[in-house]
């Protein structure tokens, strides 16, 4: 019953949401369109790092490789197929990533996923430069801002969905018990590396697709544009102020910080970045779980402490470290 | 006929120490084996080997005649094998069901939803948390934590049971209630490897010992003629279990 009634209310938000742009401005939908590409980006970053306590600043790398393949694509193939392209992109990146990170743990993970950002955006660069000649590239696909916005939308009830799916599946039931106590999970036949893989290449699908789909909205793409690793930063953010590890958590954290960050950088454009780390230590500092968190604690002072949110995740990296014998 | 479980040539190094040194034996189905030895005899690195949780560094595991060293403890634990820990090992943040509905919902037959709801509560019923299932886990007292460990090891349905000292640190009435609890299992034809420091509990239990001392094998047949076994009576004295 109660999940019947929240779907109807995430349904008739939605569809509220869907008609916003027949009652704006340009300008108005350009803001929804930066907030509901971040609220998306957020909650498919929880979905990985908020479940698993790994901390992953790849985003922008999955968000840039979405962007730029629309840019390299957009004259050769039809739109639909371009984002196909890039979802397939983003999932072989993700693939790879996963495998290659599985025996990272804590910050060593952080510093991987950083450095690969940094790296993809290098590795284009110097394709661009050395092998075709260009220095960045020109979008001309005949979508409005409200056919972006549309998709977007799309998309991020997507990612909810998958998010409450998964927080209800075996596959969520799997991820619980991880973080608990991995040698637990192992013994009653979890196989970790798995779990924890297929849950990084939805989350990376997702923000691939964020990329690509707001890609038009720049006409001129360039490396150093769409891989810009604040977006790693402010979906990060956003994530734990709101609640990594809940369904809702990240939405919560994006839709303030959004319009925050969207009045800082317009009144204090050359003090932006100093507000923005000033910001991040004070969440940081006094929500380590998140406002969901702080909300959940509130109601029930005595309940068990239940999964940690992506900072106070090394829970899982404990009980790794123990030994077997106990 | 093969056995269950054998073990051939199993050893271990940690660095200079050899844990278990050339370890060898069969288990038949429906046998409760006792595997005692004193402390840091190795008993535990053996059991972790059998599931997984430690590669061999030498030797041979096989689960009916299939080998199964050196795979990853899910695999092993998917093929059958379940244990418990010697610290008992609850998932903190779960719910007492939540914490046997995860064994339930990754073996190689898995249950969710309802069926595994049901079938959790029935499991806690047999380890005597009947009703219990609601409770937040990190709030039981030791014995219950060391049942819900047992449930969860049960759930997996195995066909092996690995106990490391599941009844160490329980009081005269709750190591009574154990003793019945396991012997419940061996009755319903479980076959179980039970590494025990309590000696009641293993001539209770235990139709047959391995003993181990300094990661080698002592001795090896039925109970009461091991625990008389001079050799065995050697290893253990100076220690504070008799
Ligand atoms: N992970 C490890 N790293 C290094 N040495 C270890 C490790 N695990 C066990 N050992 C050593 O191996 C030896 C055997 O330990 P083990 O835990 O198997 O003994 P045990 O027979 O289970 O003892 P107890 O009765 O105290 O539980 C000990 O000397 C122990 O210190
Ligand atoms: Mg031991």
């Amino acid at each position: 019953m109660k999940t019947i009634i929240g779907f109807a209310v995430a349904a008739i938000a939605f569809g509220l949401l869907a008609l916003a742009p027949f009652y704006l401005d340009a300008y108005g939908i350009g803001l929804l369109i930066g907030m509901t590409g971040y609220v998306t980006l957020a909650s498919a970053w929880g979905l990985f790092s908020g479940r698993t306590g790994y901390v992953s600043l790849a985003t922008v790398a999955f968000f840039g490789i979405g962007a730029y393949a629309v840019a390299a694509l957009n004259e050769t193939l039809p739109y639909p197929v371009i984002l196909l392209v890039a979802a397939g992109i983003g999932l072989v990146v993700a693939l790879i990533v996963g495998l290659a990170t599985l025996r990272l743990a804590g910050v060593y993970f952080v510093i991987f996923t950083f450095g690969l950002a940094e790296l993809i955006r290098q590795l284009v660069t110097w394709f661009e430069t050395t092998v075709t000649g260009t220095l960045g590239r020109y979008i001309f696909l005949p979508l409005g801002p409200e056919h972006i916005y549309w998709q977007l939308l799309a998309l991020c009830a997507v990612t909810l969905l998958i998010t409450w799916w998964v927080d209800r599946s075996r596959l969520g039931m799997a991820l619980r018990v991880i973080a608990d106590d991995e040698v637990v999970a192992s013994h009653i036949g979890i196989d970790i590396a798995r779990t924890k893989i297929a849950l990084f290449v939805i989350s990376a699908v997702l923000i691939t697709l964020v990329g690509a789909i707001q890609a038009p909205r720049w006409t001129y793409v360039e490396p150093a544009i769409v891989f810009n690793p604040t977006v790693s930063f402010l979906t990060l953010i956003m994530a734990l102020l709101g609640g990594a590890a809940r369904l809702w958590g990240p939405a919560l954290g994006a839709i303030p910080l959004f319009i925050l960050f969207e009045w800082l950088s317009a009144n204090f454009p050359n003090h932006y970045s100093i507000l923005l780390g000033l910001l991040f230590i004070v969440i940081v500092f006094l929500l380590p779980r998140g406002v969901v968190g702080l909300l959940e604690r509130l109601r029930a002072p005595s309940a068990p402490l239940d999964q940690a949110a992506g900072t106070s995740a090394p829970a899982q990296g404990k009980a790794a470290s123990q030994e077997v014998r106990g | 006929m093969t056995p269950l479980v054998s073990l051939r040539g199993l050893t271990r190094r940690f660095g200079g120490l050899t844990a278990v040194n050339g370890l060898s034996f069969d288990i038949v189905e429906g046998e409760v084996v006792g595997l005692l030895g004193p402390n840091g005899s190795g008993k535990t690195t053996a059991l972790n080997m059998i599931s997984g949780a430690l590669k061999p560094s030498a030797g041979e595991i096989s689960l009916r005649g299939e080998a199964i060293g050196g795979l990853s403890p899910h695999r092993v634990a998917r093929k059958g094998v379940a244990r418990t820990f010697q610290l008992v090992r609850i998932l903190p943040s779960l719910t007492v069901i939540d914490n046997v509905v995860a064994a339930l919902a990754f073996r190689s037959a898995p249950l969710w939803g309802d069926a595994a709801r049901a079938e959790a509560e029935a499991l806690l019923a047999r380890v005597g948390l009947a009703g219990r299932g609601h409770e937040a886990a990190v709030q039981l007292t030791y014995i219950d934590q060391k049942r819900v460990e047992l449930a969860r090891a049960l759930a997996t349905k195995p066909s092996l049971l690995l106990l490391d000292e599941w009844l160490a640190g329980l009081n005269p009435t709750e190591l009574r209630t154990g003793i019945d609890l396991i012997g419940s299992l061996r009755d319903g034809g479980m076959t179980i490897l039970l590494v025990e420091h309590v000696m009641d509990a293993v001539r209770a239990l235990c139709g047959r010992c391995i003993v181990m001392n300094a990661g080698t094998r002592i001795a090896d047949g039925e109970t009461g003629a091991v625990l008389k076994d001079p050799e065995v009576i050697r290893a253990y004295l100076g220690t504070d279990h008799a």
